[in-house]
């Protein structure tokens, strides 16, 4: 097919993935139904792969049809369905808009050893046995995190800023949500990436998809063998070179007529700047045999020294402190073997090697327990969320977060099962309970708690003081969240590693209802 | 006695408006009546019927709503939303119950009806699943968020002992009649939860309460100036163990109770009773009417017990 439709196809359908993805992440109302989330992440390249290898879902085929797509069509998926992807065109735009020549690309030579090398070690890491370059690198992922990061946070301010408008006119449709940061050295690599993705896009359209993204170099690979493709048309071209020029990929050579497939994403763009119709995308001609590329060293440092900046500025994320201590302190540190994974993560090994971090469970959690970590599961799980009962605690009747994780991390779990899911045991520390030390009542921990595990028991005079009965505690960590004590909690849950099951409560018969006042 | 003054003197206004209102199905149950000579009860009670059927007739011995809701007020009906739980559980104010209190309100001539709590569990899915959004979008008043901080503003408690001030939710302020719609429960550590606990759920910060001093914080809010004009106390499924959040259906007495009071104090000595215990035995109780809150000398008051 010649002419502009297919451009402006892939606008409209692109626009379209885009938004439904912003969406996805800036849902704070949870508004999509938990059935909504599964179709709209099934064709998530990296997520789904992993969901089938790693987590065994047979169902997650989403990628078998990716790279059915991509061997007939090329890389579709970076221009139609990776929201990363969208997302740099989007700053490609705005590139433009500032400074006109940021949109006149031209042809480059890729940086092969480059990006070879990041798909090799991102699926050797893979292989041996951990997620963690992926977690980094998965393109939707890199987007959930722009998003949960810097988005969200942004449509908190707008929401809060129209809501506090409407509640002037005494209309509560909206409401106000406090809007709290993460903890700071999980800002560490969102921070780094939307500068790297940022600038590159800003001014070199999509070099980072063809240079670092692991997906996008296994697209390439496939899509040398790809059927349909972009063509020539030889005795129309006039070497005019517009097409070179409105290449985002710099893939197109055409003083020699010749088209990198393997860095080519279907943006069509090409097609469009054509005036002659002299391009047309079609099934593949094989007459001519590729020509062998050269590497420019120059730009190969630039991009590996951006890299190694990368990783020394992540070093920095091991220099965190504690939360500030107030005057009147709670003496004994909560003493956590294990931190808490999130409900049907089964296991935190499981959970840790199959976690991309794209975040999304994070802002779908209704509570906010769940956080990114830093150093929690591990420095090299940095960002996988964890159970944050500082943050807020379990809700006893949810499971939201078991419907939308796209990679199998957090596995569906129905409403019953989750309440009698095991994801650690509430710890009590007597020696910093206010019934111990002040001598006055307070029980907020058995208060939230929805099983009674955390009982109150007679203590000195007329109070109570809570116990513990562990084989019916969930690990939801409503006590530690209602705790009043600081800096040290005087309950708290110490996570099971692999979670098991609870027993449900039991309870003798009342007393039958008075059938009279009794007063 | 200023309560009793204020009920003689609104008495009038309250028996016009009374007389004015028109109450669907339930006119028959009011135009059967003549209106009780004694509208100045200490305490209502209602045993024995549903909780909107049981509200209609303690209301009524109360001298109608409109003895405390004049035309154009805007009113704050402030339930115990505390829970994501469903209704049958027991744990927020039953949603039926809210609904009619409501209505009355609005009869009465009431501008507008807010309703909100602070609760325990995310907010959305207790306004949601405890059934009183619902029920307060189908009665025409408004569901007002309570889950921000920026909602609340902070405002001081002379006499408090421990709780000398505390941020409560700006509807509090604004309003010009507060409502107060607690739930009976029993309560894992101040042994009890009804009108004078319920507040718990108009401030911010109850964490503080909890570690200074929890049952002498409940007694010092009693003495904030903006007081609840009317206290409604839900006691048709109580909660006689394992509150304030309950594990099943098992923790609940079905006492088919309501009752009504100006006096908080006296409304939670009444509910103490209901659940087997001596007012003077929970803490908070004793403490608040010690500071001149109220009264929980059940036998010193005049009530009206209504069986149905």
């Amino acid at each position: 097919m010649r002419s502009s439709v297919l451009k402006h196809i892939r606008t409209v359908f692109s626009v379209l993935v885009l938004l439904i993805f912003v969406y996805l992440f800036i849902d704070f109302r949870g508004t999509l139904g938990e059935k909504a989330f599964g179709p709209i992440l099934y064709l998530q390249f990296a997520p789904s792969l992993l969901k089938f290898v790693i987590a065994g879902v047979a169902a997650s085929t989403g990628f078998i049809v990716i790279i059915i797509l991509t061997l007939i069509t090329g890389r579709t998926y970076c221009s139609f369905l990776c929201p990363l992807g969208i997302l740099q065109d989007v700053f490609s735009r705005l590139g433009g808009m500032i400074k006109r020549r940021f949109r006149r690309y031209g042809y480059k030579k890729p940086y092969t050893w480059l990006r070879y090398f990041i798909l090799v070690l991102t699926a050797g890491i893979l292989i041996l046995g951990g997620v963690y370059v992926l977690t980094i690198l998965d393109p939707y992922s890199i987007f959930g995190r722009f998003m949960t990061y810097f988005a969200q946070p942004v449509v908190l301010l707008v929401n809060n800023i129209l809501a506090t408008i409407l509640g002037k006119f005494d209309i509560y449709a909206l409401y106000r949500v406090d809007i709290v940061a993460y903890e700071l050295a999980a800002y560490i690599i969102p921070v780094a990436f939307l500068v790297l993705v940022g600038l590159l896009a800003f001014r070199h359209g999509r070099l980072y998809c063809n240079t670092v993204c692991p997906v996008g170099t296994l697209l390439g690979l496939l899509s040398k063998l790809s059927v349909f493709r972009i063509r020539f048309e030889e005795e129309k071209c006039t070497r005019c070179g517009r097409c070179a020029m409105a290449c985002k990929s710099s893939c197109i050579d055409f003083l020699n007529k010749h088209i990198d497939v393997s860095r080519c994403v279907n943006c069509f763009n090409c097609l469009d700047s054509c005036s002659e119709n002299a391009m047309s995308y079609g099934p593949v001609r094989l007459s001519r045999s590729t020509k062998k590329e050269l590497t420019d060293p120059s730009r190969r440092n630039f991009i590996t020294g951006s890299i190694l900046l990368l990783t020394g500025a992540s070093q920095l994320a091991r220099a965190q402190t504690d939360p500030p201590v107030p005057t009147k302190e709670s003496t004994v540190r909560e003493d956590r073997l294990y931190p808490v994974s999130p409900p049907g993560s089964v296991s935190i090994e499981s959970y840790i090697s199959r976690c991309t971090a794209c975040s999304l469970c994070v802002i779908a959690c209704p509570t906010r327990v769940l956080q990114p970590s830093v150093s929690e599961y591990g420095f090299a799980s940095i960002m996988q969320p964890r159970m944050d009962f500082h943050s807020g605690f379990c809700n006893y009747n949810c499971n939201r977060c078991t419907d939308v994780c796209p990679t199998g991390a957090i596995m569906p779990l129905m409403i019953e099962a989750k309440k009698l899911t095991q994801l650690g045991k509430a710890v009590f520390i007597k020696e910093n309970c206010i019934v111990h030390t002040e001598k006055t009542a307070c029980g907020a921990c058995s208060e939230h708690c929805p099983t009674k595990a955390c009982h109150m028991v007679p203590y000195e005079g007329n109070l109570l003081i809570p116990e513990v009965k562990d084989d019916i505690c969930i690990g939801c960590g409503a006590c530690e969240y209602a705790c009043p004590t600081k800096p040290y909690k005087a309950i708290f849950v110490d996570g099971n590693p692999v979670h098991e099951a609870a027993l449900k409560p039991e309870a003798e018969e009342l007393e039958a209802a008075p059938d009279d006042f009794l007063f | 006695m200023k309560r009793r003054k204020f009920l003689r003197s609104s008495l009038g206004a309250g028996v016009a408006a009374g007389a004015m209102m028109s109450f669907g199905r339930y006119e028959n149950l009011f135009g059967g009546r003549p209106l009780p000579s004694g509208a100045d009860y200490d305490l209502v009670a209602v045993m024995g019927g549903e909780p909107a059927a049981m509200f209609d007739l303690g209301i009524q011995a109360m001298g109608g709503m409109g003895t405390f809701v004049s035309k154009g007020q805007k009113v704050l009906v402030k339930p115990n939303i505390g829970w994501d739980v469903v209704p049958d559980k027991g744990a927020n104010t039953n949603p039926a119950l809210v609904k009619r209190v409501i209505e009355h309100c609005l009869r009465a001539g009431a501008k507008e009806v807010y309703v909100f709590d602070n609760t325990c569990d995310n907010w959305v899915k207790c306004y949601k699943n405890s059934g009183i959004e619902q029920a307060v979008k189908d009665a025409g008043a408004k569901m007002v968020p309570g889950g921000s901080e920026s909602y609340y503003q902070e405002v001081t408690i002379p006499n408090g002992k421990q709780l000398t001030k505390t941020k409560v939710h700006e509807l509090v302020l604004s309003s010009d009649v507060f409502i107060n719609v607690p739930i009976l429960k029993h309560h894992s550590s101040a042994r009890m939860t009804g009108a004078l606990k319920n507040m718990m759920g108009v401030v911010w910060d109850r964490s503080y309460w909890h570690r200074n001093n929890l049952n002498q914080c409940i007694a010092d809010y009693a003495l904030f100036a903006k007081k609840p004009a009317l206290n409604i106390m839900d006691a048709y499924n109580v909660m006689m163990r394992n509150g304030p959040r309950g594990v099943s259906v098992g923790d609940l007495s079905n006492m088919k109770s309501l009752m009504i009071s100006t006096d908080w104090v006296a409304i939670d000595a009444a509910g103490a009773r209901m659940m087997g215990k001596e007012p003077s035995s929970i803490e908070h109780i004793a403490l608040a009417a010690a500071m001149g809150a109220g009264n929980m000398d059940l036998s010193s008051m005049n009530i009206h017990r209504l069986k149905m």
